[in-house]
């Protein structure tokens, strides 16, 4: 028995790993393969160790998608190569460790964009298709799921499968959202979007109230693009009040030289906030802001400021610029704290009545979101989709040990709201729910596909993470 | 090694915002390792607690657990002299608590030694257990913290490693080597913010000190000792001696010039 005991892992692997808002720390097998051929000896080694491995791209998300606490770890971020471009088509395929900055920046020139994306560049394909993302274009556009081609696939256990939308349809569209439980995407293909400008046609507005928030987002569809910021600390009618930025693409001939914004340079983000702040200062300029008070003070001034100037103006800005602002301001609000978000996606019907109650809980409790980020959505057929025929509303938290007791409370009357209402969440940005509620929004059924899926591709439950053991199991 | 297959949960669910901190604690079987891990539970840790006797750990596991209604303590039977399985039983433990935030060393033997006896059965067993075997896990246990720049790493010394005297000379170099062995650990992890803490309890209301020939004066229960040592890990403390006026009396003895102490029968 002894002596064919495999000796145990290296303790130097041993590596503190986070989230992207800082709020969970834990330790794990970190291993980061550069070649494909090493998953098939990483997966054996694990299967020996009787550990899991949990998959992790760039470690972007809000929760435990990324996280196997005391079990190993796979970070694919060196599987980065672009394995094809086609320009002509507007076709590439890539491998899954290849962030959206490396796609954006090796297809501008040639007139493409990804036709979806999040609110930062830096995630990885892998990580992003894992979570099915979505962007500012949820309802006109789908996820970042209905653009994949095909992709391939490694399997637990050991098999090699391709799918598409086509072929082997079940594993593609549970793959695809699937929070990289059921396989690693080895290769990605995308179709990406013809653009004739590097520049977007972006408006930018505010509405006195959560209602003409919703109706504003609800009424601007043949934008392309449009996004609510809240103020989720107005006080009374005015709760939920904010600014919407919609923008469109330019048409052929709009822009009189599109060789020139399309060049990679002509988009990087600038290093300074409003031209004279340096942007790694923000944190520390805004620190003494990330309380209540603060907050209030900052949300409001934002908002006049907003009305006042420049109200209904229409300018031009830079894809990147319009699509990357949590790059631009690098998590302004929270002075480099931890935090975390509760995002809930609701139907039409039931939103204005279910938010506005929700914004009040929050108040009530003493804890008023410092950020809110409103989005349109539409369903998708991904089996553990966040979807549905409505909005989201991303709300920030700041966490600590002080508040964390009395947030977790907070989220829970929230599910209950959003539950009710016939919400949804979603996997990359939570780190509150619990198997009920998860078992709740996705439907007992649906679960259970999931799950014999799951023993089917992985009859050993080698993939797993924090999320899946405290949402799956 | 077990398969995945069936997952464990061995421990109830917990938000991962508020998690509960995670200890381990090799000795725990009796004495001054059993009241750690109970004072540990009760200040809301998950304890992790090892020992060699299956039974005296059932008994203190169950014990935990049924006065706060859930799982707080688990028991895993594992020699420390069993070096091979150090990193094994180390791997499992990070698996099933999913992280460590305290590592307390407890183990320790002290054979009764007569005052002329050299016997290297009793001095390597006691080398075996008090230093190499602590030497194996805090050694583990700092790899750890290192890479998350946080945790408490306790080894319980004794008072008996300030100085060498005629009763124990093995005890004494065992303890000496495990302060040293502290020390430096402290030297490179307190810059990281880990508390590395050398706790050294004068004589305690052990079998252990039953069945030695040490003198027995003012011995204290082992809760006194665990409530001490848990002071000192709330208190970020480095070096502390149980009671306090060890301190001083080990001041007084270190201090006693070596051709005066050679003579004495101390």
């Amino acid at each position: 028995m002894k002596s064919q005991a495999e000796t145990a892992l290296p303790l130097d692997r041993l590596t503190r790993l986070e989230n992207i808002g800082h709020s969970l720390q834990r330790s794990a097998f970190l291993y980061q393969p550069s070649h494909m051929e090493q998953l098939h000896d990483l997966f054996e080694l694990a299967r020996r160790q009787g550990l899991s491995i949990a998959l992790r791209g760039a470690g972007r998300s809000y929760g435990d998608a990324a996280l196997n606490s005391g079990q190993i770890v796979l970070d694919l971020q060196g599987l980065n190569r672009v394995l094809k471009w086609d320009a002509h088509n507007g076709r590439i395929t890539v491998e899954p460790g290849v962030t959206i900055e490396q796609l954006w920046k090796k297809v501008l020139v040639d007139g493409w964009w990804p036709p979806v994306v999040p609110g930062t560049m830096y995630p990885t394909l892998g990580g992003c298709l894992a979570a099915n993302i979505h962007g500012k274009n949820n309802w006109v556009a789908g996820p970042l799921g209905e653009h994949v081609i095909e992709f391939t696939a490694l399997l637990p256990n050991g098999k090699q499968v391709t799918c598409s939308p086509k072929k082997n349809k079940d594993l593609f569209y549970s793959m695809i959202g699937g929070m990289g439980l059921l396989g690693v995407f080895t290769s990605i293909t995308l179709q990406l979007k013809h653009i004739y400008s590097g520049n977007l046609e972006v408006s930018a507005w505010v509405e006195p109230n959560l209602l003409g928030m919703l109706g504003a987002v609800d009424q601007y569809r043949e934008s392309d693009y449009i996004v609510g910021w809240l103020d989720c600390t107005a006080p009374g009618r005015s709760l939920g009040r904010g600014q919407i930025h919609s923008a469109r693409y330019l048409q052929p001939g709009e822009d009189a030289n599109p060789e020139d914004s399309l060049r990679v340079e002509a988009q990087v983000l600038p290093d300074r906030v409003f031209g004279v702040i340096p942007k790694n200062l923000i944190p520390v300029l805004m620190s003494p802001f990330a309380n209540n008070v603060g907050t209030w003070g900052v949300n409001t001034a934002k908002y006049i400021a907003n009305r006042m100037i420049g109200n209904h103006k229409t300018f031009r800005q830079s894809l990147v610029a319009f699509s990357f602002l949590l790059d631009y301001y690098p998590i302004a609000n929270f002075g480099g704290k931890a935090f975390i978000q509760y995002q809930s996606f609701l139907p039409k019907d039931t939103a204005a009545d279910a938010y506005l109650h929700m914004l009040q809980l929050c108040k009530r409790a003493g804890l008023p979101s410092y950020a809110g980020v409103l989005k349109r959505h539409r369903p998708d057929k991904f089996l553990l989709t966040h979807a549905v025929d409505g909005y989201s509303l991303a709300l920030d938290f700041r966490v600590n040990r002080g508040n964390c007791a009395r947030l977790l409370q907070l989220a829970a009357e929230l599910d209950k709201i959003v539950l009710d209402a016939g919400g949804r969440f979603y996997f990359a940005k939570d780190s509150t729910l619990r198997r009920d509620e998860v078992n709740g929004y996705l439907g007992l059924k649906t679960i259970q596909k999931f799950k014999a899926l799951k023993n089917k591709l992985d009859p050993d439950n080698i993939l797993q993470t924090d999320l899946y053991r405290r949402c799956f199991v | 090694m077990v398969r995945q297959k069936k997952l464990t949960t061995l421990l109830l669910p917990e938000s991962p915002l508020a998690r509960r901190p995670r200890a381990v604690v090799v000795g725990a079987s009796s004495g001054i390792g059993a009241a750690i891990a109970r004072r540990l539970a009760t200040e809301g840790y998950v304890v992790a607690a090892l020992a060699r006797s299956k039974t005296d750990l059932d008994k203190l596991c169950n014990g935990i657990n049924k006065t706060f209604g859930e799982t707080r303590a688990l028991a895993y039977e594992h020699d420390v002299t069993e070096l091979a399985q150090v990193p094994t039983t180390f791997q499992q433990l990070l698996k099933d608590l999913g992280g460590i935030d305290a590592l307390i060393y407890v183990a320790g033997v002290m054979p009764g030694v007569e005052i002329d006896e050299f016997n290297l059965d009793k001095s390597q067993a006691m080398i075996d257990t008090n230093l190499t075997g602590a030497i194996a896990w805090l050694g583990a246990g700092a790899a750890l913290f290192q890479s998350m720049k946080s945790g408490k790493l306790v080894g319980i010394s004794s008072v008996a490693g300030d100085r060498g005297r005629v009763l124990n000379p093995a005890y004494n170099a065992s303890k000496a080597g495990l302060d040293a062995y502290l020390e430096a650990l402290r030297n490179r992890l307190t810059r990281l913010g880990v508390q590395v803490l050398t706790v050294k309890p004068g004589f305690v209301d052990t079998e252990m000190l039953k069945a030695s020939r040490s003198p027995k004066f003012g011995a204290i229960s082992p809760d006194r000792v665990a409530a001490g040592v848990w002071a000192a890990m709330r208190g970020r403390k480095q070096l502390v001696y149980l009671p306090w006026y060890w301190r001083w009396i080990m001041f007084v003895v270190r201090s006693v010039p070596s051709f005066i102490f050679r003579r004495l029968s101390f």
